[in-house]
This record gives structure tokens, sequence and C-alpha cells, in this order.
């Protein structure tokens, strides 16, 4: 008998178990798998989305006259139980360059040390500081090569370079943005409009670091995933530098201190009874 | 949703983007440029997911440049274009690239071209095109109005007219847009269309 040359084609894994001619026959049949999925086009990111930890946490950072500022607050949530009130959340990849954390804290703190590592054989092999354009671009890489594999990471990298203040977003889902103000987390929105408002390029250091903590403060104050300790970290020519670490608590009565309420209604006896 | 478009003229291609970085509800940069430069005589506009859409059109960038190292040549509008689109089906399958792409380009002996390509890897040569909320008002407005060999001051003047129309229909209408223009001088960033200024500082 004659027998159809299928040596062209993939030859698929056979239907039956035993490797008979006639098996061999019907299973090289060419095809592709569909999802089982009612959305084609939308499934893998809905597989993506189930396993995203969202991100719970306001961290900004901004350039002005005077370098890069970068604040951050200090909780770490668990849907409603906050696990952490201490949680280090502005990394520090070397003495002059910051990364922020948001999302998976074991995703940001082993890609950021992973960045520190690769920046610092940047400066063996060239005998030169890695700008913050290189160091963002290799992050960004990095995290766009795992996309659709539930990495979760919203970091900013602040630094100053040659050029002078760098500040780049970086996420995830691969994307890098080049700015001056960026707010991430659950509480950005919070943060950005105190931000925003108070922003002015030629700031000194302590009007921005003020801006900073305010804005972090303000943040945690309507957010629930956000609180703790409000971090500010100045990038200057020589590094960074950390600046101060208040608890929000302490800086809500700093900002609101308790003036004695007007009684709005008074139980009074009522006369005549 | 992020829109582009673009149309060909009499001896030019333009392409027109929304330059915003959106990500849910906060708006991160409004300056965003997302019309690539490809060689001399090419642009590619790309709106879709922003790591994709970034990288992707990097890639293609760095080929095209790549192909003309190897042969002293440059690629041909219509080559670049297939190109894309061989790459994006090539991946569809398995890892798809959530971009869709508008590509200009002006070639010597065939003058101006404008393609279409969308996410699933399609490929249409066309006169005019438009990806995002927007092409639901670019598209008939380019219908109603466009006309074969039209000049490049009639070409912005509709541009403009298709702008301001996005801005002022759509709900979530992003600020700031940028137009590119390729024509035989060359590919270059013509104008920015900007109703918010981001910050003083020289940022991009």
């Amino acid at each position: 008998m004659m027998k159809i040359d299928f040596s062209g084609l993939d030859a698929s894994v056979p239907l039956c178990g035993n490797t008979d001619e006639l098996c061999n026959e019907i299973s090289t049949e060419q095809k592709f798998e569909l999802p089982t999925a009612a959305d084609f086009d939308g499934f893998q990111r809905e597989a993506v989305q189930m396993v995203k930890p969202a991100k719970g946490t306001t961290t900004l950072a901004f350039i002005f006259k005077e370098g890069v500022m970068v604040a951050a607050d200090s909780r770490a949530s668990m849907g409603g139980y906050i696990s952490s009130q201490t949680v280090k959340k502005i990394i520090e990849i070397n003495p002059y360059m910051l990364g922020t954390m948001a999302g998976g804290a074991a995703d940001c703190q082993f890609w950021h040390r992973n960045l520190g590592v690769k920046c610092r054989l940047h400066e063996l092999a060239n005998k030169r500081r890695i700008s913050v354009t290189g160091a963002s671009k290799l992050l960004a890489n990095i995290l766009y090569s795992y996309r659709g594999m539930g990495l979760s990471v919203g970091t900013m990298i602040a630094g100053w370079d040659e050029t002078g203040p760098g500040l780049y977003y970086v996420d995830s889902e691969g994307g890098r943005l080049k700015g001056t103000r960026f707010s991430v987390g659950s509480g950005s929105p919070y943060a950005y409009g105190v931000l925003d408002s108070g922003y002015r390029f030629d700031m000194s250091v302590e009007e921005g670091a003020e801006l900073a903590r305010r804005a972090i403060y303000h943040a945690t104050f309507r957010d629930g995933a956000s609180g703790g300790v409000a971090s500010v970290y100045h990038v200057g020519p020589n590094g960074w530098k950390k600046l101060s670490g208040d608890d929000v608590g302490e800086l809500h009565y700093l900002y609101y201190p308790v003036e004695p309420a007007s009684v709005e209604q008074e139980m009074t006896e009522v006369s005549g009874s | 949703m992020e829109s582009v478009f673009g149309l060909v003229g009499k001896d030019f291609a333009i392409v027109v983007a929304d330059s915003s970085a959106v990500h849910s509800i906060l708006v991160h940069k409004t300056n965003e440029d997302k019309i690539m430069l490809l060689d001399s005589h090419k642009l590619m506009g790309a709106s879709g997911e922003t790591g994709d859409r970034a990288q992707f059109t990097e890639y293609i960038q760095k080929n095209v440049a790549l192909y003309q190292f190897r042969n002293g040549i440059p690629l041909t509008t219509a080559a670049a274009a297939n190109f894309t689109r061989g790459e994006l089906a090539t991946a569809l399958r398995k890892n798809p690239y959530m971009v869709n792409i508008i590509l200009a380009g002006y070639d010597k002996d065939i003058g101006p071209s404008v393609y279409f390509i969308d996410y699933i890897a399609s490929l249409h040569k066309v006169d005019k095109a438009a990806f995002g909320y927007g092409s639901y008002f670019a598209l008939s407005m380019m219908d109603r109005h466009y006309r074969k060999d039209m000049t490049v001051e009639e070409a912005v003047d509709l541009v403009d007219k298709v702008i301001i129309e996005i801005r002022s229909r759509l709900v979530v209408a992003p600020p700031n847009f940028v137009i590119k223009i390729v024509d035989k001088d060359g590919a270059r960033e013509y104008a920015w269309r900007e109703s918010i200024k981001d910050a003083l500082v020289p940022a991009v």
C-alpha cells in the first residue's frame, strides 16, 4: 500500500498510546491550539490580572533645581490586613541612584538588587558610572522580557549622572517614561494633587522635602493601603542622602493640631418638667 | 485610549498621535512622543500597551537600521511595512504585541505612502488611517474632507480640525498631540498641539 508522505508536516502527539501505522496517519493532521476562553484577545491579560497584587502604596519623586526628591510611605497590606508598617520602599541601588518600590515587594527588591549588580559591572567594564537612562533601560528590558508572567513592579529610578538629575518611571508591563514628576501606587492620585499644586522648579531642598513629605502624608490620610512612616530622600550631585522619616500619625497632629472643638449640640435640661 | 491617525498628501505623508502616557485614571505624562523615526524617510506612529509600543517600535527601528548597514541601501516603505507585519504575525499566536501602527514613508520613485498595521497583523496600504477612540471622529472627518494631492497647509488644517473634534467630543480626550511629516527632504517633527504644558524643566 502506498503511504502518503507526511514528512513535511510536524507530527503532533498520536491520539492513541501505541504507535501502529494507522494511528500515525490519523495523528499527523496539522492544527494549532486555540485557547478555550470566551475573550480571545484579552484572556492572557485576564490571567495576569488574577495573579497581580494591587500596588498598595504611595511613592513619589520629582526633579527640581537642586536635584531629585524621592519619598515613600512604609505600609505593606494584604487585603484588609496591615502586615507591616516599617517596609523600606526606597531602595539604594548605588550611592547615587535610588529606586522606589510599588507592587510586589520581592519583585522590586530582587530586581533592584540585580540592577545594582549590573550597574556595578558596567562601571567596571567601562570605567565610568552608568547613566540613569542606561540603568532604567536595563531594568525596563529585563521586566519586558518577563511580561505576561505575573511580575508586579512599579518603580521609579532616580539619580544624578553626568547630564544632571534623571528620573524614569519603569513598570512590569515594560513601560518606561522619562519625566520630571511621578507618583506610583494606590495613593498616587492623592499625592499628585498635592504635589502638582505645590510644585515649583526653583524650590530649595527644605521646601522640596516639605512638599514631598506633605504629599505622602495626604495620600496616607486618604488611602487605606498607605501609611506608616513618610521617608524623604534627596539625590544631589554627590549622591543621595536620607533627609527624614516621620510617622504620618505624628505628622497629622503637626499639620492639624488639636483645637478644643466647639460644642455642636448641648443637652439641656428641659425647663419646667 | 490612544489616538493615532495619518494621511497621504501631494508629495508628503503626515502622522499625528496624542502624547499622553496614561495608567488607569492617572496621566503620568502629557508630552510622550509616540511617533518614532524609523529612518531618514519613515515614520512609525504606534498606539497600544506602553511596554509593547516602545519596545516593538524600537525593535523594528533597529532592524531597519541593521538592514541598511548590511546592504548599504535603506528599505523601501513597503518592505518595512511587510517586515513589521511579519513580526507581529509570528508573535501573534504565542505572545502577541498589543500595538497598532501607522507607518508612513517617502520613497524616491514611488512617492509618499501610508500603511495601516493593526495588532492582529493586518496590513493595508491606504490614503488615510486612524486608531483608537479618536478614530471614530478622525475617520469620518477624513473621509469627508480628504482629497487626493492635498497641500501641507490643507492637510494640517484637516489635522487641526480632527484634533479639535477629538478634544471637544471624547470624554477622556488627550490634551496634547504631536504632528510629524515625511517628504522628499526626510522625516521630521512638524508641530505640537498643546493645551496643557508639562513642567517648565526641559523634560524629554
